[in-house]
């Protein structure tokens, strides 16, 4: 009993604090709004917004509410925040990988590449790409075409525009590529454990790929018709890209700082990863007949990817939280959508931010519960 | 024996109310005053740098008519213009800094609006500057006026601002798409301008001809005529101190009024002794203007001998400068303007 009392007393007394503290702040706020006749309220999400936004994956203007704006915001952080895990996973390994090639070039290209973006701060990579590197593109109406059909300029990047019909149809396609796929895996893995046969898996899944979604097409289901830009003049010497489908320039040096800077990081857990492993895993792995690359998928990745994990998902936090740096270079993201114009225009400073936090923090959350996941999946099934 | 107590109690309770009634009488003191009396200097929020409104030199020494005003409630309440504590702020920060009380006057280039004056606990006191939004493009361009912009055109702007608002209203009443992209501090606007990131760049017709000023090659580029909405700039102050609300209202007024009978930094003194009264009254020689306030007499004579009046500060800062040579409305009612403030009586 007396042993109980003494466990719990730190407890409560440690609990006491910290409802002390928030109390504290939340009565010092709540009297300060009082005294300047500040109300607080969550009323003003459905009022109109009567502000536009540059760059919306969803359909929205300023005759909206604050609410869609909001969302406006979360999304285009969730798009830069998924591009830039998605190429700086890329590039990492890559690099990664490189940095032990035998290779004396790459791997001292690597090394450098590690040692240069990692150990400049990422808001100055992030201004040198708006202002200094896409600054020197050439105006819309002198610039020779990307890829035959795209063009880079300074006031975006202009790409094609699918216009698709039927595209659910599509979606199901590919959904039953993949739930085909899935199929044909156990069965492969069935045939390896009882006759030692292999299938060329990657290769049928990507067959499979291809070739359901292109019946779709042969078949008259799905049409598609592509948007090319086309040149329009504004006036004189004011031209843009109309038609198609325009990048603007803010997400793309966004996505270029992101990737460049976080795949430093991932590169060098990739690089540590790889290196834990020990020699005699490789040489054995060789000594029964594996060939280098089945050596590398078979035998190295799966428990490379136990110590890479981890550390990576750090790395893909801190690349979804600086994305926030967006708003110093007029990229529409969550913190200036939000908690920039919407702040200014409604004057709710502790409603918003704390909306703001509340969402970074669950961002944050979610990823790394799905790469908690994944990491339980990969790791040791001890039997 | 419990009687007496009761009276007693009574007796003391009595005094004491008329204490507090007497004290409170005599002590107009506004809080905000007390302390900025105590800390020795004003703390004045002001823009980042906007030439003729509030810009740092070389060497830190800050100017402008909006920080004028601020030296003037300097003068009028600690007897120094020079004792100012300038708080650099984004569009974005103006507000939070003020109802957080991190400054007490905002002297910001702000647009008094409905909805900032009643909703989130600021004050509009007064209009030192009348505005109004506008267009700056290329002059290669070919564009002379606004009815020339087509759909897709691009406007840089400043985040969190009646600019941003405004031009909505504009582009959708011409049914035109536009692509706003919205920068948080004024620099980085004119970089992405300059650069060809945009078409146009817009914000109040002052703030672009004073920005005109730091791009590369300011002749390449024109204000359109046309001016798209009303912007009444003042400076602000927080809700809850009525007693400093009305010292900065009068340290505008008084520089205001002081225009408008002819008194300058320079003869201030010489015009106590003139035959007008509410000219004595100005510069402290008649009526006991200050004492409202909590001030003593002499707070407006301060005012204008050391900032001077509304003409002095305008042409110091915005006319010499060649920003905007031409008073426009910001001219006094008497010729031909509409600046006109209540009598200092």
């Amino acid at each position: 009993m007396n042993h109980k009392i003494k466990s719990i007393i730190p407890q409560l007394l440690t609990l006491l604090f910290v409802v002390a503290v928030i109390g504290f702040f939340t009565i010092n706020a709540q009297l300060n709004m009082e005294e300047r006749g500040i109300d607080f309220g969550y009323g003003f999400l459905n009022q109109e917004s009567s502000f536009d936004v540059q760059f919306s994956l969803i359909e929205y203007d300023g005759s909206h509410s604050y609410a869609k704006a909001y969302l406006v915001g979360l999304l285009n952080t969730i798009l830069v925040s998924v591009l830039g895990i998605i190429f700086c996973t890329i590039i990492g390994v890559i690099i990664g990988i490189a940095r032990l090639s035998p290779n004396y070039l790459i791997r001292n290209t690597a090394a450098w590449y590690v040692e240069f973006f990692r150990n400049v701060p990422l808001l100055l990579q992030i201004f040198f790409w708006y202002y200094a590197a896409l600054r020197a593109l050439p105006l819309p109406e002198n610039t020779e075409p990307l890829f035959g059909v795209t063009y880079l300029t300074v006031k975006g990047y202009y790409i094609p525009r699918l216009i698709w019909e039927n595209f659910d149809i599509l979606i199901y396609s590919i959904l039953a590529a993949i739930i085909s796929i899935v199929f044909i895996r156990n069965y492969a893995r069935k045939l390896q454990e009882e006759k030692g046969q292999q299938l060329p898996v990657l290769l049928i899944s990507a067959g499979l790929l291809l070739v359901f979604p292109a019946i779709t097409f042969v078949t008259g289901m799905v049409q598609l018709e592509v948007a090319l830009p086309v040149l329009k003049q504004l006036s004189k010497t004011s031209f843009i890209y109309a038609e198609g489908l325009s990048i603007p320039p803010e997400l793309l040096a966004l996505v270029l700082a992101l990737s460049l800077y976080t795949a430093t990081f991932v590169a060098e857990c990739v690089r540590a990863g790889i290196q834990g492993i020990s020699k005699g895993q490789k040489e054995a792995a060789a000594s029964v007949g594996l060939t280098p690359n089945q050596i590398l998928k078979l035998v190295i990745m799966p428990q490379a990817l136990r110590i890479i994990i981890p550390p990576t998902t750090n790395q893909y936090l801190n690349l979804t939280k600086n994305s926030s740096l967006a708003a110093a270079i007029a990229y529409p993201d969550l913190v200036l959508v939000f908690a920039g114009t919407a702040l200014m225009q409604t004057g709710r400073a502790i409603e918003i931010v704390s909306i703001t936090m509340l969402t970074y923090l669950t961002l944050s959350l979610s990823i790394s519960v799905l790469m908690n996941w994944y990491n339980k999946k990969i790791a040791i099934k001890e039997k | 024996m419990l009687r007496t107590l009761k009276a007693l109690v009574y007796l003391l309770t009595s005094i004491a109310l008329l204490v507090s009634f007497e004290t409170s009488a005599f002590a107009k003191k506004s809080k905000t005053l007390k302390k900025t009396q105590k800390m020795g200097f004003v703390r004045c929020g002001v823009s980042q740098g906007l030439p003729g409104f509030s810009n740092a030199d070389a060497s830190g020494n800050w100017t402008g008519v909006d920080v004028d005003l601020c030296r003037a409630v300097a003068a009028a309440t600690l007897g120094d213009s020079g004792k100012v504590k300038f708080f650099p702020l984004s569009a974005k920060e103006r507000f939070t800094a003020l109802t957080s009380g991190e400054i007490d006057v905002l002297s910001r280039n702000t647009t008094w609006t409905l909805s900032r004056d009643a909703d989130i606990g600021l004050t509009f006191v007064g209009v030192n500057f009348y505005d109004g939004q506008g267009f700056m493009v290329r002059k290669s361009s070919g564009i002379t006026s606004v009815n020339q912009f087509k759909a897709g055109v691009s406007a840089c702007t400043n985040l969190g601002t009646t600019t941003e608002l405004n031009m909505r209203d504009f582009f959708n009443s011409k049914g035109i798409k536009y692509e706003p992209v919205t920068f948080e501090k004024a620099d980085e606007v004119v970089a992405a301008y300059d650069a060809g990131r945009c078409d146009t760049y817009t914000t109040d017709k002052s703030g672009l001809a004073a920005q005109r000023i730091k791009l590369s090659k300011p002749n390449d580029h024109i204000v359109l005529p046309e001016t798209i909405s009303k912007e009444p700039l003042g400076p602000v102050v927080r809700q809850g101190d009525p007693v400093w609300e009305d010292i900065v209202r009068w340290s505008l007024n008084v520089m205001i009024e002081a225009e408008e009978y002819g008194i300058t930094s320079a003869n201030a003194d010489s015009m106590k002794s003139s035959e007008n009264p509410a000219v004595k009254r100005l510069v402290g020689a008649e009526g006991e203007l200050g004492a409202a306030f909590g001030l003593d007499n002499d707070w407006s004579l301060r005012i204008i001998k050391q900032v001077g009046n509304y003409g002095e500060s305008y042409k110091r800062n915005i006319a010499d400068t060649g920003i905007l040579p031409d008073r426009g409305p910001n001219q006094l009612w008497t010729k031909g303007g509409i600046l006109y403030v209540p009598p200092a009586r």
